[in-house]
């Protein structure tokens, strides 16, 4: 899956829990969940359970622990779609 | 863990503790029942002269019940004294009939998941004529110190 395709997804999924729409115009990979979309940590968990639902697969706690910005989600995703 | 250990381990005391008893729990599903007392000061004040339950405390005897009780449950074998720091983190509950001062009130709540130390339920209360009070879901997490 290439970058673009993966943040336009990423886009949809956080949009009914980010604050800062503004920021979520402008998602990139070095957009953080929490400082800069405004998600707070509740919400987060949902944003990883989305993730789980769309790409169909299980993500792990420490791999939750670690995904606080769209680089990491993108690396988690990647590395989750090529084990299947 | 019995219904009357985990009542034990809850983190609240009168007068804001909010479950008298546990009528029932499992992994899915918690049933508690609380009285709320005439003799509550909240109904001095809500309202002047014409005294309901406010809608945030039947709400936190459904948090009570449907998530630090049923919290306690699912971590039955990791916690040791107390609960670790709780907090109620949504709720989105719908009103339907207001509650007297001497209600008996039975709340429900069914686990819709929890992972990542979020529990989030299905939630409802019904008064002691066993009509739909109040229903919504709601969510809490544990806070560790590595969140903070």
């Amino acid at each position: 899956m290439d970058k673009e395709t993966f943040i336009e997804q990423l886009r949809e999924i956080v949009r009914p829990y980010a604050k800062n729409q503004e920021a979520l115009a402008t998602i990139n990979t070095s957009t953080d969940f929490i400082n800069d979309l405004k998600i707070n940590s509740a919400n987060l968990v949902d944003v990883v359970l989305d993730v789980e639902e769309k790409y169909d697969i299980v993500i792990q706690n420490e791999e939750m622990e670690r995904m606080l910005n769209v680089q990491a989600a993108l690396d988690i995703v990647e590395a989750k779609l090529n084990e299947k | 863990m019995t219904k009357e250990e985990i009542l034990q381990h809850l983190p609240y005391a009168p007068p804001f503790l909010f479950v008298d008893e546990l009528e029932y729990i499992d992994e899915e599903k918690v049933t508690g029942i609380y009285t709320f007392h005439a003799d509550m000061p909240c109904y001095k004040g809500h309202f002047k002269g014409l005294p309901v339950t406010p809608g945030v405390l039947l709400t936190e005897v459904m948090a009570q019940t449907g998530l630090a009780c049923l919290g306690i449950y699912l971590l039955r074998d990791e916690i040791q004294e107390q609960l670790p720091t709780v907090a109620m983190t949504s709720a989105h509950i719908d009103f339907y009939l207001p509650v007297a001062p001497g209600e008996t009130v039975k709340a429900q709540a069914t686990k819709i998941y929890f992972r990542f130390n979020k529990l989030k339920c299905r939630v409802a209360l019904y008064n002691t004529a066993g009509a739909l009070v109040c229903d919504g879901t709601m969510a809490g997490m544990i806070i560790n110190s590595k969140n903070e």
